[in-house]
């Protein structure tokens, strides 16, 4: 007899959630991610780039700052280059925002917001610094002005769903839940959300996420644990989509950061901090992401082609991939 | 199917003689059932017992080890599908193919620079272990290469079984992993194999065709065995992949029952592309990847993405107690204490190196916890860490000012902490790690 593989059967499914204005669709998988041959993917995980309202300035990582010469400092001019670069979603950070920065306010993020309105096509994420007050603050204010952008706001916290997920709820936006790599944590979030009334398919899951090797394997399990939930056990307070920001946790990680000349036993700094995004990447869509935000548009192009390499079938097309070289030790 | 522990009880002599240490016969049983006993410890059993016994407590999936020394990789013995069902064992092999044809010289050169991809990280050296030496009639000279100018231990590729032979005969006691067994010549490779008691490799061109080879090797005689199910694209061998495990624990299928290896070189000539196939396959379950060449910046993500995948959900990684020097500091550079989760120690020692601000970083062993959950279970109070600060650690001897900076989650420390502390001064860092920067920047000893 021929072989044939042990399959699961899933009694629940991830969310359809439509976001932006171009209702692009995530989530909708009925089955462990990529597992085809026991369920259906009706969309592929999507791929956003993260950009700031300010300049980054000195402390930005080199092989980021090449990559978007001459727009940085303007979320406009930097959002078409992430979508020229390929990214289905940009994801405006409101760096400046940040108390122990500029600590820039309302109308600034809006302005920013505008900027990046008037220059993009493509569903757009706006999101604060992990600050509870400031981000009321900001994104409230965001929420109300550019109501029925559908937007996608976040993070959305136990500590001020109040607030912001009120907004987005009057104005037609969704969230980003954010809850600490913890999977009661994460249900009990959607709940509160749920019940102020926000509809389920406006809720992404945010676990967490952190860094290749600096703690992604939490993340891992937990997203593998909500896949379970989700899909396994049916339970309806946990299929949102899964997103992850993690471009941003790779590129601040100290060996992102070393040049070439200085650790060559750690190859080219461009390919090493891309390869490291890309391992990620590839790592957390075998967890069950929907969204990931990736920040060098390098890992963007290879996650994509993997993305279809691994949907699609087929064998790989070599041209055109970014070439690794090979850095000589001593 | 394992046994439950009266059918295991029904095979033992049943005379509680206590020479295995178990008061009873039946004690002993229950203990074998639940892993806490190993069946060599009764003495008494009787051969045809032993058998049954063993058959039934064999592992799902057979561990195989490969190679030898510091660089031996087990493949296989995984129980579980998820990591957070119990954790994966055996992390997954990295592996680069260098072909024959290479002169000795060249391979001399490249295996020396593969012996430099080595990082030290949580008490932990992480580095690829394996080289694929693809060939024929120079297979032998190629291998004594490898293990001459490096440490790595070696993977033979070649279908010249002669070839095959005089290489595992040069690379007697580095164990090597031979291969590949196909259906064409399995019983050469066995015969091989058996002479010079190392592992195979089988490359199947199928799924089907997996269970036939290991079959018809187990009856040559050969029991260690690592499979290529043949999938040559990054879909096919994702699914193969999850198939190979799911057969060995949902089916428990023996003809499954094995680690894998899988080939990204073979897959795409493109190495930013093989990362990429590797690291879906180091999270799904393969044994050893196969890469075509290394490099820094192509060894390095996945040497932490393994570690990561593979770190026992269970137990929390830490850092050693002790004095670690950032940015060289000197005798009036700030003194930082945090606790030893490793997590803790890489973030804060990360930011604090990229600050640029020389610092001495004193980890306190907290049992692994993080700083707010140490806090909170007492692993990190007050009189506790002045102690450790003050004598334990041996930064007095290293410094000439008197102060301390602790985080601010343990913010609340700092009265019991100068209590302990006589005469000095104890600073509330921030919250989060991301602000140490500017923290330090403006801080300033006394
Ligand atoms: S050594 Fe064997 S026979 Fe003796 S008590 Fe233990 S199990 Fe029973």
């Amino acid at each position: 007899m021929a072989f044939q593989i042990n399959t699961v059967k899933y009694s629940g499914k991830i969310n359809v959630t439509p976001v932006g204005a171009q209702k692009i669709n995530l989530g909708g998988q009925t089955a462990f991610p990529f597992y085809d041959f026991e369920g259906t993917f009706p969309n592929k995980p999507k791929l956003a780039i993260q950009i700031w309202d300010m300049d980054p300035g000195e402390g930005f990582s080199v092989p980021l700052a090449k990559a978007f010469e001459g727009v940085l400092g303007d979320p406009g001019a930097w959002a078409k280059k992430a979508v020229e670069y390929g990214a289905d979603i940009v994801c405006l950070t409101l760096k400046s925002s940040d108390p122990n920065d500029q600590n820039t306010g309302a109308a600034e993020a809006i302005a920013a917001t505008q900027k990046v309105l008037d220059a993009v096509d493509v569903p757009v994420i706006v999101f604060g610094v992990d600050n509870k007050d400031k981000d009321v603050e900001t994104l409230s204010a965001v929420c109300e002005k550019f109501a029925g952008k559908n937007l996608i706001v976040g993070p959305v916290t136990d500590k001020n769903y109040k607030q912001i997920g009120a907004q987005a709820l009057a104005y037609g936006h969704a969230v980003i839940a954010r809850s600490p790599i913890d999977v009661n944590l994460a249900k009990q979030l959607n709940i509160l959300l749920m019940d102020l009334g926000t509809k389920p398919e406006n809720i992404l899951i945010d676990p967490n996420t952190g860094g290749l090797g600096y703690g992604m394997e939490y993340c891992y399990s937990v997203m593998e644990r909500l896949q379970a939930a989700a899909l396994l056990q049916a339970d309806d307070k946990l299929q949102q989509p899964i997103i992850n920001m993690l471009g941003e946790e790779i590129w601040k990680t100290k060996e992102a950061n070393q040049p070439t000349a200085a650790v060559p036993t750690l190859g080219d700094q461009t390919c090493r901090g891309v390869l490291m995004e890309v391992t990620e990447a590839v790592s957390l869509m075998a967890a069950g992401t929907s969204l990931l935000v990736l920040s060098h548009p390098a890992s963007l192009k290879l996650v994509r082609e993997y993305i279809d390499l691994w949907t699609d079938g087929g064998p790989v097309k070599d041209d055109g991939l970014p070439e690794v070289p090979i850095t000589p030790i001593n | 199917m394992a046994l439950t522990g009266i059918q295991i009880f029904k095979l033992l002599p049943g005379t509680n003689c206590k020479k295995c240490g178990s008061p009873t016969c039946l004690a002993f049983a229950m203990n074998l059932a639940s892993g806490k006993a190993e069946l060599d410890a009764c003495s008494d059993v009787s051969p045809e017992s032993r058998e049954k016994l063993s058959a039934a407590s064999a592992p799902p999936i057979r561990p195989v080890v490969v190679g030898y020394g510091d660089t031996a990789v087990k493949v296989g013995g995984e129980t579980v599908q998820y990591r957070h069902e119990k954790t994966f064992f055996n992390p997954t092999g990295i592996a680069a193919l260098i072909e024959d044809s290479r002169d000795d010289a060249d391979i001399a050169a490249t295996v020396k620079r593969f012996q430099k991809y080595q990082y030290l990280r949580v008490g932990l050296n992480l580095r690829p272990e394996l080289v694929v030496v693809k060939g024929g009639p120079r297979l032998a000279a190629a291998a004594k290469a490898v293990v001459d100018n490096s440490d790595l231990s070696v993977i033979l590729y070649s279908e010249d079984i002669a070839a095959l032979k005089a290489a595992a005969e040069a690379l007697a006691g580095k164990n090597p992993l031979i291969g590949p067994a196909t259906a064409a010549n399995y019983k050469d490779v066995a015969a091989v194999a058996v002479a010079a008691k190392v592992p195979v490799w089988l490359k199947a061109k199928d799924m089907d065709e997996v269970a036939v080879l290991t079959k018809g090797l187990n009856e040559a005689g050969v029991k260690d065995l690592v499979v290529d199910t043949g999938a040559r694209t990054p879909k096919k061998a994702f699914e193969d992949s999850v198939a190979m495990r799911r057969a060995a624990l949902v089916g428990q299928n023996r003809d499954y029952g094995y680690g894998t290896i899988a080939f990204p070189a073979e897959i795409t000539k493109n190495l930013a592309m093989q990362v990429a196939v590797a690291a879906n396959l180091i999270a799904k379950y393969a044994g050893i990847v196969v890469l075509s060449d290394f490099d820094g910046a192509v060894v390095f993500p996945l040497l932490l993405q393994r570690l990561n995948i593979f770190t026992d959900p269970q137990r929390p990684m830490t850092q050693t107690e002790g004095i670690y020097p950032i940015n060289e500091p000197n005798d009036s550079s700030p003194v930082l204490v945090t606790t030893n989760f490793s997590l803790t120690y890489f973030i804060v020692s990360g930011e604090v190196e990229a600050s640029r601000v020389p610092c001495w970083l004193l980890i306190k062993d907290s049992e692994g916890l993080s700083v707010l959950t140490a806090w909170a279970a007492g692993k990190f109070s007050g009189d506790d860490v002045g102690q450790f600060v003050l004598k334990r650690s041996g930064i007095v001897d290293k410094i000439k000012h008197k102060s301390v900076i602790i985080p601010g989650y343990a913010a609340a420390i700092s009265g019991d902490m100068e209590e302990e502390l006589p005469g000095w001064k104890v600073a509330i860092g921030p919250r989060e790690a991301a602000h140490l920067t500017k923290f330090l920047k403006e801080f300033t000893v006394s």
